[in-house]
């Protein structure tokens, strides 16, 4: 069980850097990328191409594959992006599904259908471990990619309070209208936010690709992990996307443990669906005053209708007395 | 010298022309009062001058210049600023921060944060408070004071005292008359106090349905030309 929890907790941390860049470009773009799953893996494989094809260390190949993500976010909301958004919000769903499907088909035509994994090439760290006790060890990379994601979360959050471009972030996701008349170039705050999205989308795909395997197709799975983390946590908060994270971590975990190895994914949707249900109802609670009130409410016609029955009994009472 | 020119500007929302055929001069350090009843084209003008509304036709000179095709932050950056109808604050951050977006992206010049609380007493008390829970009378402040971080020599002031309680609409044209004698900021201005928008600015300029109603100094213009030219009767349509 506490294995689970921390097994959980860890994998939380990859949930967190993969949908940290969805959050950001929802947050202050309100634009969702449903390509966004498909980005990861295209960084995935950016990674795996700098090591198999020109033999670059996988460290050095991840840190050269940032900037490249870096361009391609840049080009994605210069040129894509931006103009899809004018066009109101259907658009940019189906622009990204489209994007999505071609970078399936292109990273397939490329790399072909194969499942390709990093894990060969960082030696022992894909599979070490630290033994806390007999029954309880914790993986070195896992450990590894939850401090990474600590850090850059904390990383993002100074620069979003203290530094220029954060104001502008923040001030464009409050108000895009408001930040241009304060002298704010809301297209160049969207496209640094691009590209800080898809630098965050490019290290997640690149770490998934140190823990699992990898293939063309496995961008969808991980667009639902990356939305249930940032729903669970609140969209646009940062450290709500951890949180996010790390309840989607804990749930697969404790359902493949407590349940069957088979409801990892399932338990992980459930929770999320029961998330976004509270959240429904909660909404429609707090419009209508609280709990109490609507209690009050419900109950409203169930007392009405036992005061007229006492009534009607104690005037049958009187009618049989009176006889 | 003018420090805006407005030539038969023309601006859509959609098939409805909302102003149409505006033209209008200020020096600099004037101030021009803007009025009209609604849906004459006010908020649509000012959108317009400040970028954030596309423009169909005609022309918009700061100082001479063409700006009518710059985006609204060039605009912003070229010295023309807007205090937008509803304050617009950026309601998660505090007020400092709120005065410091605008500093950093706009036009460099005199009007830094401490000079900005001078001229803006209710500000001090308030600068490290979230602008969301502000009063009407506090948020208007702090628009005004983030417009003059930008360091505008155009300053456009929608509805300026629309909400506000008498007390908070007083102490703000205290600040706005401060602000008039230094002669530093010419202001254009959109008030539905007649009286006020009178007294306050040196020439008045009235719209109805998108078009000049009325202009001329302040001073010469009676009460009566006014109110006809604002309501439309036996209006003599200038720019025709």
């Amino acid at each position: 069980m506490l294995d689970s929890l921390i097994q959980g907790l860890l994998l939380g941390g990859y949930y967190a850097m993969l949908a940290a860049g969805l959050s950001l470009m929802f947050g202050v773009a309100k634009f969702i990328n449903l390509a966004h799953g498909d980005l990861a893996i295209l960084g995935a494989y950016l990674v795996l191409f700098g090591v198999d094809w020109l033999g670059l260390s996988p460290w050095l190949a991840v840190l050269l594959s940032l900037p490249v993500m870096a361009l391609v976010g840049w080009l994605l909301q210069k040129f894509l992006f931006t103009r899809t958004q004018a066009a109101g919000f259907l658009l940019p769903l189906l622009v990204t599904f489209g994007l999505g499907a071609v970078l399936q088909n292109g990273l397939f035509g490329v790399f072909g259908s194969d499942t390709r994994s990093l894990a060969n090439y960082i030696g022992d760290l894909s599979w070490d471990s630290w033994q806390i006790t007999n029954e309880l060890s914790v993986g070195k990379l896992p450990v590894m990619t939850f401090a990474m994601a600590i850090v850059v979360l904390s990383g993002l959050q100074l620069m979003l309070s203290f530094t220029r471009l954060g104001r502008s972030i923040r001030a464009t996701a409050s108000d895009p209208e408001a930040a241009e008349l304060n002298g704010i170039n809301s297209h160049a705050v969207h496209r640094a936010v691009a590209v800080i999205a898809m630098v965050l989308t490019g290290l997640a795909g690149s770490l998934l690709a140190m823990r699992a395997q990898v293939t063309p197709y496995d961008g969808p799975m991980q667009l639902i992990f990356a939305f249930e983390a940032v729903v669970i946590g609140g969209i646009g908060s940062l450290w709500g996307t951890l949180v996010g994270g790390i309840v989607l971590g804990i749930s697969q975990s404790l359902g493949a443990t407590l349940i069957s190895s088979q409801w990892f994914q399932l338990t992980g949707h459930l929770v999320f669906l029961a998330v976004l249900s509270v959240r429904f109802y909660g909404t429609i609670v707090h419009q209508r005053g609280g709990w109490w009130i609507l209690i009050k409410q419900l109950a409203g016609p169930m007392t009405r209708w036992s005061s007229q029955a006492s009534i009607k009994a104690k005037a049958t009472k009187t009618r049989i007395k009176n006889r | 010298m003018s420090a805006l020119v407005v030539g038969q500007l023309v601006a859509k929302h959609g098939l409805l022309t909302a102003v149409r055929g505006v033209s209008f001069s200020v020096k600099q350090g004037e101030v021009l009062s803007v009025v009209g009843a609604n849906g004459a084209g006010k908020t649509t003008l000012f959108r317009t001058l400040s970028g954030v509304h596309s423009i169909d036709s005609g022309g918009i000179f700061l100082h001479d210049e063409d700006i009518s095709q710059l985006p609204a932050h060039q605009r912003v950056r070229k010295g023309l600023a807007m205090v937008p109808e509803g304050r617009r604050l950026f309601v998660d951050m505090t007020v400092r921060e709120n005065l410091q977006i605008a500093g950093e992206h706009g036009r460099s010049g005199s009007w830094v944060l401490d000079k900005v609380v001078a001229a803006l007493p209710a500000l001090e008390p308030i600068l490290n408070k979230v602008s969301g829970g502000l009063s009407g009378g506090q948020r208007q402040a702090v628009a005004i004071g983030r417009a003059l971080m930008c360091n505008p020599s155009v300053l456009l002031l929608d509805e300026v005292s629309l909400g506000l309680s008498p007390i908070a609409v007083e102490g703000l044209y205290q600040s706005l008359e401060q602000l008039k004698k230094s002669k530093e900021t010419t202001m254009i201005i959109v008030e539905q106090d007649l009286n006020r928008a009178i007294r306050f600015s040196d020439h008045l300029l009235c719209l109805l349905e998108g078009k000049v109603a009325l202009s001329g100094r302040s001073d010469e213009l009676s009460h009566v030309d006014i109110t006809k030219a604002y309501f439309g009767l036996e209006a003599e349509v200038l720019n025709a």
